[in-house]
């Protein structure tokens, strides 16, 4: 254990007061430069902001664990709104859980998606390209994940209008119970449980991920529960996070012509756009941990019990890792290593597919439009721990 | 430096001891009575065995001792001849090595698994002895059939006592439970496990289960049983950048790639997270990885290109880079 500690720096800051949350990157900014670990007051929770200190925590599992919920409640004192799931488990209920989840989404399954992935962005890309402006969000962004990642899972047509209103309660449940929660918990149970049907093994269909998950039921590896919960992460975990991906990379992209022009050269250099604007503008900017015990970081002394807000978003533009331009989109550099999907344990099981989503409609789009470029401002979205827009006017020209 | 390969140095077998049923311990030195280049924990040597054929061992001596390397060697009743002919060396044989490579380097981390199956020991002695001079906190798990085809089990044992060396002889206590071994993830743990592939595939399903990268494998390719795959220098003809370079042995498609300044996306670097996947155009490929099934393989479209390579026999691989 280090011997000398130090208390950690107090901050007045709100991060989830409306105009943190609507441009997070100032607040972020004040974070890092206040140490490695901070106090909240705002929140009562501790805060890491810094790469290496964003990294520990999520690779410590044992340390800073999940069962206390991602939000700023312990639910295991006070049980939390829905039973737990993947996310919000540790070793060795998580074990299992990981595992069979692993063994049906993984590179391998996850490739053979191409195909069915791909028509779909074609007809988008090409009825978009027809247009002289669009809104990059609600005409794209939230057009694409929702026609083929729900066909992927394997859940029927009836009560796909209830996906993006659950995965908007479930995330925002990550953040304090304030008027943005309310607002998403508006009609939580009709949402909840229009989602909670589609998991059932017979409302899906045979060959989708979800049945896959259900076969794991068969072999012994999970309960039926278990795979109920599974099949909710992916339809709660898969949809807002990979619209924001698009519409985040996009974003970036309508800001840097000369990169809309080097993509469209090279249609290889799509992965690597969406790369660098995950790391810029990442979906998913924050959530908490629990601390197990008694433990030591950055030279703060953490007492068990106590919650730990995690900002990847920071970590992603946090300058000792990320060098002085850490602020910028540079399509040249190497993003490998930003925490976007997360690190270690917990990380994301659903990155192959998010990643080909957004590759494919990138590359259909790069390839039917010469140049696009703002439109208007862009309309950051209220909310509690994801970082998105809810409209992004743009206007183009057709190829 | 790495010697170029293909270079090889004269050994002369010092002493041969049986060390379990059918294994045989080899301890070689130099003729010309030089040291060894240093090696790290993991690494190999090339057996030329007589009538061409080259046969890769690990090393289980110690890495700090250059005056002498040891190889255990299973005898394998179909092995097309490997391990029978190293059977049949004795004191005194004169035989041509490589300089040790290393396709399973030790990476940095606070904790280890090690797990082995059979002889899938060897390489895990010398990972053991550098994981306990750095005083890291580590557990041996070491399956096998029976004590007495288990090589250097005892010695182990008494080196570093049960607690933490795991001895599971089949005969005694069933087959190894790898649920409840892998059952609990650990933070900070890196799992090494060498053995056949049987056993590797249930460990490497088990893994799916803690962090992704956690898990490091060496197999052993099946009908040479106690050698690992070998690391020949190919080229690689970049199609798209319309350039051709050479891969050496200690470096991996990813690395040359880069080195021309050709950019590849990747993640693990370790042939666990798939995002390296690239088109082979031609040519046949040697798959390293834990991520592509056998389906894939076979499809033969694809390959991950920071640890797979050139099949031996074929000199070039022809890629959509
Ligand atoms: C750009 C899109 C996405 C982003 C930025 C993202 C981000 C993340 C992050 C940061 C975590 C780690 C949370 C933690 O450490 O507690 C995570 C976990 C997870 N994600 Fe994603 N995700 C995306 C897309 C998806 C998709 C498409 C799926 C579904 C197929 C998915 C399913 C999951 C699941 C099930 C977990 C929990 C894994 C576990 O606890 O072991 N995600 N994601
Ligand atoms: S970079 Fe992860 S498999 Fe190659």
């Amino acid at each position: 254990m280090t011997a000398t500690t130090h208390e950690a720096n107090v901050l007045g800051d709100d991060p989830f007061a409306t105009e943190n949350l609507l441009d997070p990157y100032p607040f972020l900014g004040r974070l890092r430069e206040a140490g490695a670990v901070s106090y909240l007051e705002s929140t009562g929770s501790y805060a890491v902001a810094g790469y290496e200190e964003v990294y520990e925590v999520l690779t410590d599992f044992e340390t800073y664990i999940s069962s206390g919920g991602l939000g700023p409640r312990d639910i295991r004192k006070d049980s939390g709104w829905r039973p737990p799931s993947i996310l919000e488990s540790d070793p060795p209920i998580h074990t299992v859980m990981r595992r069979a989840l692993t063994g049906v989404i993984n590179p391998g399954t996850v490739r053979a998606l191409r195909q069915p992935f791909t028509p779909p962005a074609v007809e988008l890309a090409e009825q978009l390209a027809r247009r002289d402006r669009f809104d990059a969000v609600t005409d794209l962004a939230e057009k694409y994940p929702l026609r083929v990642f729900p066909d992927a899972v394997g859940i029927s047509d009836g009560g796909r209008e209830h996906l993006l209103p659950y995965g908007n309660m479930v995330f925002n449940a990550f953040g304090p119970e304030n008027y943005i929660f309310k607002q998403a918990f508006a009609q939580e149970d009709e949402h909840a449980a229009a989602v909670m049907r589609n998991c059932q093994r017979e409302n899906l269909d045979d060959t989708g991920f979800g049945a896959q998950i259900w076969d794991r039921v068969n072999e012994g590896i999970i309960t039926e529960q278990q795979a109920t919960l599974l099949v909710r992460a992916l339809l709660s975990a898969g949809v807002d996070t990979t619209i924001f991906g698009i519409g985040n990379t996009l974003s970036v992209l309508v800001r840097h012509p000369q990169a809309w022009a080097r993509l469209r050269e090279n249609p290889k250099l799509a992965k690597f756009a969406v790369d660098e604007s995950l790391r810029l503008e990442s979906p998913f900017q924050k959530f908490h941990r629990t601390v197990a015990v008694d433990t030591v970081l950055g030279g703060v002394h953490l007492p068990a019990g106590a919650k730990v807000l995690v900002f990847l978003g920071a970590a992603n533009r946090d300058p000792r890792k990320w060098g002085d331009n850490a602020d910028e989109f540079d399509l040249d550099r190497n993003a490998s290593g930003h925490v976007a999907f997360g690190m270690g344990l917990h990380q994301c099981v659903g990155q192959p597919i998010a990643r080909l989503e957004m590759e494919i409609i990138l590359q259909q789009l790069a390839e039917r439009v010469a140049a696009i470029e703002p439109d208007g401002a862009p309309v950051p979205i209220l909310h509690n721990v994801l970082r998105g827009f809810e409209s992004l006017p743009v206007r183009i020209t057709g190829a | 430096m790495t010697a170029p390969a293909g270079t090889t140095i004269d050994a002369v077998v010092d002493h041969v001891d049986v060390v379990a049923d059918q294994v045989v311990s080899l301890v070689l030195r130099r003729v010309d009575g030089r040291p060894f280049q240093p090696w790290q924990p993991g690494a190999h040597i090339d057996v030329h065995v007589g009538d061409g054929l080259v046969r890769q061992y690990s090393l289980c001596s110690s890495p700090e001792e250059l005056d002498h390397l040891r190889i255990g060697v299973l005898h394998v009743p179909d092995s097309r001849g490997g391990s029978k002919a190293v059977h049949a060396l004795l004191a005194g044989f004169q035989l041509a090595i490589s300089e040790p490579r290393n396709n399973f380097p030790l990476r940095e981390s606070r904790r280890y698994l090690f797990l082995a199956g059979g002889i899938g020991i060897t390489p895990l002695m010398p990972m053991i002895e550098a994981a306990e001079r750095a005083g890291k906190e580590w557990t041996l798990i070491y399956g096998g059939r029976s004590r007495g085809t288990m090589a250097f089990a005892r010695q182990l044992e008494d080196r570093y006592g049960t607690d933490r060396i795991r001895i599971f002889a089949e005969d005694e206590v069933g087959r190894l439970d790898l649920d409840s071994i892998l059952g609990m993830p650990r933070a900070h743990m890196l799992v090494y496990a060498c053995g056949p592939g049987g056993l590797l595939n249930a460990v490497e399903e088990r893994c799916m289960g803690w962090p992704p990268g956690v898990l490091h494998t060496e197999r052993f390719v099946a009908s040479t049983l106690g050698a690992a795959a070998a690391n020949a220098p190919f080229e690689v003809e970049l199609a798209r950048t319309g350039s051709t370079i050479a891969v050496p042995n200690d470096k991996t498609i990813l690395e040359a790639v880069e080195g021309i300044g050709v950019r590849v996306l990747s993640s693990c670097r370790g042939g666990l997270c798939g995002t390296c996947e690239t088109r082979i155009i031609s040519g046949e490929p040697e798959h390293r990885d834990a991520v592509l099934t056998e389906e894939d393989r076979e499809a033969g479209g694809i390959m991950l290109v920071c640890v797979s390579r050139a099949a031996a026999g074929c000199p070039r691989l022809v890629l959509d880079l």
